[in-house]
C-alpha cells in the first residue's frame, strides 16, 4: 500500500473481546462496500471470531468489552505488554458500558443469586473499563461503534497521523439535520451532553439520545440536569439516562 | 485458566473444545463454555419498561433485533397492549433482516472456510473474490434493511413498546424491494457453492424444539412444539426448557423429553417444513434435506433454505407495507403490575424473555433463555457420538478434531449471548 507516494508497512493488528455482546467487532465486517479496502489498511493477524490460528506479534490491539473477572485482568495486561498501541474499542471498553449496570448493586452475592441461584459462578465485585486496568492509547466510542468513525481513527493510527475527536455534542448534528428537538415533543434526550460522531442517529430516528458515546468535551452537566428537571423529568428518570452506559458520573 | 489459544475460533463468544482421542477411543470429549457471565437478569431489576429492550439488545450484537423483539413482546403481553398490523409487519421485516444477516455471516465467514480447508475468510477473499463479493452483497442487503427499518444495523432503536418511532419512507421500501429481487441470484450462487461441498455424514436422533406455525412459517410468538410431540403455550416456556447447571459450563443448560434437544434453523425446518416457501423447499430437496433430519451438519443447509424463504416472505411483506400510511405510530401503553412472556425465533433458535413488572412499570424480575444455552447439552452429546463413529471408521485423531470443530460451528453457537 502507498500513501502520498510512499510505501507503507502495514501495521499488524489484533482484535480481542472481553465481556461484551461482540456487536462492535461485528461492525468491522459491516459497511461492505469498503470492507476489502479497510482490511487492507492493516494486516489482521489475530481475530478469534473470524480467524483460526492467531499470532502474537501484533502492534495494534483493539480491545472490545469490559473487565469482569480476574482472568480478564491478566489477559488484558498480557496484551498491553505485547502491543505498541492499545485501542479501547466501543463503549464497554471505554467506560464499562451496559455491563456496569451490575455495579449499582452493592451486594454481589445477591447479583449472583438472582441469576444463578446457589450455583457458584466466578465474577468480580465491580466491572471495570479497560483504562481502569491498563493504559489506553485511543478510544473509539459508541454502542456500537460507528463504522465511518472507526475507519477514520484506524486510518490515522495506521498512517501515524493525529486523530481529532469531535468536541461538540450530538445536538449540533441533530440541529443540522433539522430534526424537531425531542424536548419540544416532551421527551428526554442526552444529546446536549453527549459527544458527537454518530450522526445523531437516535434523535434522527425519533428516539432520545441515550448517551452511549459518553460526554462531549465540556459538558455542563449540572446545568443540564436543571433543564431536564424544568422540563418535568424526575431525578430518577434523569439518573437512569446518565447511568445507562456508565459514561456519565451522576455524583459530582 | 484458559489461554488465548484455547478458545475456539470463528464462533461468537468464548468456548473451548477439549477432546482427546487415543488409539480410536475417547479419553475426553468436552464442549466447555468459559465465557464471563454479565448478569443481565440482575441488571434489569428496577429498570423502567421504556429502557428494557434497549438494555437487553446488548446481550448480543448479532441477534440484537431478536432480543428487542422478544423483550417488547414480553412487555406488551405483561401490560395487555395490542399493536397494529403495520407494526407487526415491520417487526417481521426487521426479524427477517437479522435472519439473513446472521445466516450469511455464519455460512460464509464461519462455516465456509472449514469446507475449503482455510483458517478464515481472508484467503478465500484473495482466491475467490466472487464468493466474497456475493457474501458482502447479501450482508449489505440485510444491513440496509436493518438500517432503514431499525435505525441502525445493530441495537435497533426505532422499535419500541407499542409501535415504532419511525417507519421507512415509500421510496426506501421500493429500493429495498428491488435489492431483495436482485438478491435471489446471489442466493442461487450460494447454494451452488454449498452444493460443491461434502457435508459430513453423521446422524444422532434427538428432539427438536421450535415455535409452531399455523398459517405461516413461525417467527414471532405462538405455541411451542417439539418433534417428540410436546406442545406448550408460550407462557409455559419454563417447562419447555427445564434449565439446569453443570460444572463444565458457565451457561445454563436445557432439556425436555430426553437428555438434550436442539433449536435453530434445522429444528424450525424439521417442525414446520410444509410452511416453508416452495422455493425454499426446493433448496431442501436439492440437498436431500427432509424432515426429520438428524444430521446437525445440515443446519448450514437449513440456514441457506431459510434465507430463500425469508427473502420471498419479505418481498410480500414490503408489498403489503406500501399500502399503509407510514407516519410513526405508537398505541397507548399503560404499565401495570404483572408478568409477560415473549417467545421469538432468533436466527439460532427459540429465544424467551419473561418480564415481571410492578405497577410503576419497573422490572421486578426477569428471565431470559437463549438458543445457544438450549443447544449446549445437545452439542455435547453429538460430539461424543461423532468421535465414537469416526474413530470406529478409522479416522486419525487430527481429522476427528477438525470434524468436532465443524460440528460445534454448524450449530452457529453464540456463546457471548448464552452467558448473559
Ligand atoms: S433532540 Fe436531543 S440531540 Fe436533538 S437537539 Fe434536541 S436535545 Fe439535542
Ligand atoms: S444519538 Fe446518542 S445514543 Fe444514539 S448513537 Fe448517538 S450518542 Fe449513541
Amino acid at each position: 500500500m502507498q500513501y502520498l507516494g510512499v510505501d507503507l508497512v502495514k501495521p499488524k493488528a489484533a482484535f480481542f473481546d472481553f465481556s461484551s455482546c461482540e456487536g462492535c467487532q461485528l461492525q468491522i465486517a459491516n459497511n461492505e462496500s469498503n470492507l476489502l479496502d479497510f482490511i487492507s489498511l492493516m494486516e489482521v493477524i489475530n481475530f478469534r471470531e473470524i480467524l483460526t490460528g492467531g499470532k502474537d506479534d501484533y502492534e495494534i490491539a483493539f480491545i472490545e468489552g469490559s473487565i469482569t473477572r480476574d482472568d480478564e485482568i491478566n489477559r488484558v495486561k498480557n496484551i498491553r505488554e505485547k502491543t505498541k498501541i492499545l485501542v479501547a474499542f466501543g463503549t464497554c471498553a471505554c467506560f464499562g458500558g451496559i455491563n456496569k449496570l451490575k455495579n449499582k448493586f452493592n451486594d454481589i452475592e445477591w447479583v449472583k443469586k438472582e441469576v444463578y441461584g446457589n450455583y457458584p459462578v466466578e465474577t468480580n465485585d465491580k466491572v471495570l473499563a479497560i483504562d481502569e486496568v491498563v493504559k489506553v492509547d485511543f478510544y473509539i466510542y459508541g454502542c456500537p461503534v460507528n463504522k465511518p468513525e472507526v475507519e477514520a481513527i484506524v486510518q490515522s493510527i495506521a498512517l501515524g497521523r493525529e486523530f481529532r475527536y469531535l468536541k461538540h455534542p450530538v445536538c449540533f448534528r441533530c440541529k443540522e439535520k433539522q430534526n424537531i428537538c425531542l424536548y419540544e415533543l416532551g421527551k428526554i434526550c442526552m444529546g446536549p451532553l453527549t459527544r458527537a460522531g454518530c450522526g445523531a442517529r437516535c434523535p434522527s430516528n425519533g428516539n432520545s439520545c441515550i448517551g452511549c458515546r459518553g460526554p462531549a468535551a465540556e459538558p455542563n452537566i449540572e446545568f443540564m440536569k436543571k433543564i431536564m428537571k424544568k422540563n418535568g423529568f424526575t431525578e430518577r428518570q434523569i439518573r437512569d439516562k446518565f447511568e445507562l452506559f456508565s459514561a456519565f458520573k451522576w455524583e459530582k | 485458566m484458559h489461554s488465548e489459544k484455547d478458545y475456539l475460533t470463528r464462533v461468537e463468544g468464548h468456548g473451548t473444545i477439549d477432546i482427546k482421542v487415543k488409539n480410536g477411543r475417547i479419553e475426553k470429549a468436552e464442549w466447555q463454555v468459559v465465557e464471563t457471565p454479565r448478569f443481565f437478569e440482575a441488571m434489569m431489576v428496577d429498570k423502567h419498561f421504556d429502557e428494557v429492550s434497549l438494555i437487553v439488545s446488548r446481550i448480543c450484537g448479532i441477534c440484537s433485533i431478536a432480543h428487542v423483539t422478544t423483550s417488547i413482546r414480553a412487555t406488551e403481553r405483561a401490560f395487555g397492549v395490542a399493536v397494529s398490523e403495520k407494526t407487526e409487519i415491520f417487526r417481521r421485516i426487521l426479524m427477517n433482516a437479522e435472519t439473513i444477516q446472521s445466516h450469511i455471516l455464519h455460512l460464509y465467514f464461519l462455516a465456509l472456510p472449514d469446507f475449503l480447508k482455510a483458517g478464515s475468510i481472508f484467503p478465500i477473499i484473495a482466491k475467490n473474490r466472487n464468493a466474497a463479493e456475493i457474501a458482502l452483497r447479501l450482508k449489505k442487503l440485510a444491513n440496509d434493511m436493518c438500517d432503514v427499518v431499525g435505525g441502525r444495523n445493530t441495537h435497533p432503536m426505532t422499535m419500541i413498546v407499542g409501535g415504532f418511532t419511525r417507519f421507512p419512507s415509500k421510496e426506501n421500501i421500493l429500493i429495498l424491494r428491488k435489492s431483495l429481487d436482485n438478491s435471489v441470484s446471489d442466493l442461487i450462487e450460494t447454494s451452488k457453492i454449498f452444493m460443491s461441498f461434502k457435508i459430513p455424514v453423521f446422524e444422532r436422533e434427538t428432539e427438536f424444539v421450535s415455535l409452531k406455525g399455523i398459517k405461516n412459517y413461525p417467527w414471532i410468538g405462538g405455541e411451542l412444539v417439539s418433534s417428540d410431540g410436546v406442545l406448550k403455550n408460550e407462557n409455559d416456556y419454563k417447562s419447555m426448557t427445564n434449565e439446569f447447571m453443570a460444572d463444565w459450563s458457565t451457561s445454563k443448560l436445557a432439556k425436555l423429553s430426553r437428555g438434550s434437544f436442539a433449536v435453530g434453523a434445522l429444528a424450525r425446518i424439521n417442525n414446520n417444513f410444509n410452511l416453508l416457501h416452495p422455493k425454499a423447499r426446493k433448496i431442501c430437496d436439492n440437498f436431500k434435506l427432509r424432515p426429520v433430519c438428524y444430521n446437525p451438519f445440515m443446519n448450514n443447509i437449513a440456514q441457506l433454505a431459510e434465507c430463500f424463504h425469508v427473502v420471498y416472505e419479505t418481498i410480500e411483506l414490503l408489498d403489503k407495507a406500501l399500502d399503509f400510511d407510514l407516519s410513526p405510530e405508537k398505541v397507548e401503553v399503560k404499565p401495570k403490575k404483572g408478568k409477560g412472556v415473549g417467545a421469538v425465533e432468533a436466527p439460532r433458535g427459540i429465544l424467551y424473555h419473561c418480564n415481571e413488572y410492578n405497577e410503576k412499570g419497573r422490572i421486578v424480575h426477569s428471565d431470559f433463555i437463549i438458543p445457544t444455552g438450549q443447544n449446549h447439552a445437545n452439542i455435547r452429546e453429538d460430539l461424543n457420538k461423532l468421535v465414537k463413529d469416526y474413530s470406529k471408521k478409522g479416522y486419525p485423531d487430527k481429522e476427528i478434531e477438525l470434524l468436532c470443530q465443524m460440528l460445534v460451528r454448524s450449530y452457529d453457537p453464540c456463546i457471548s449471548c448464552s452467558v448473559h
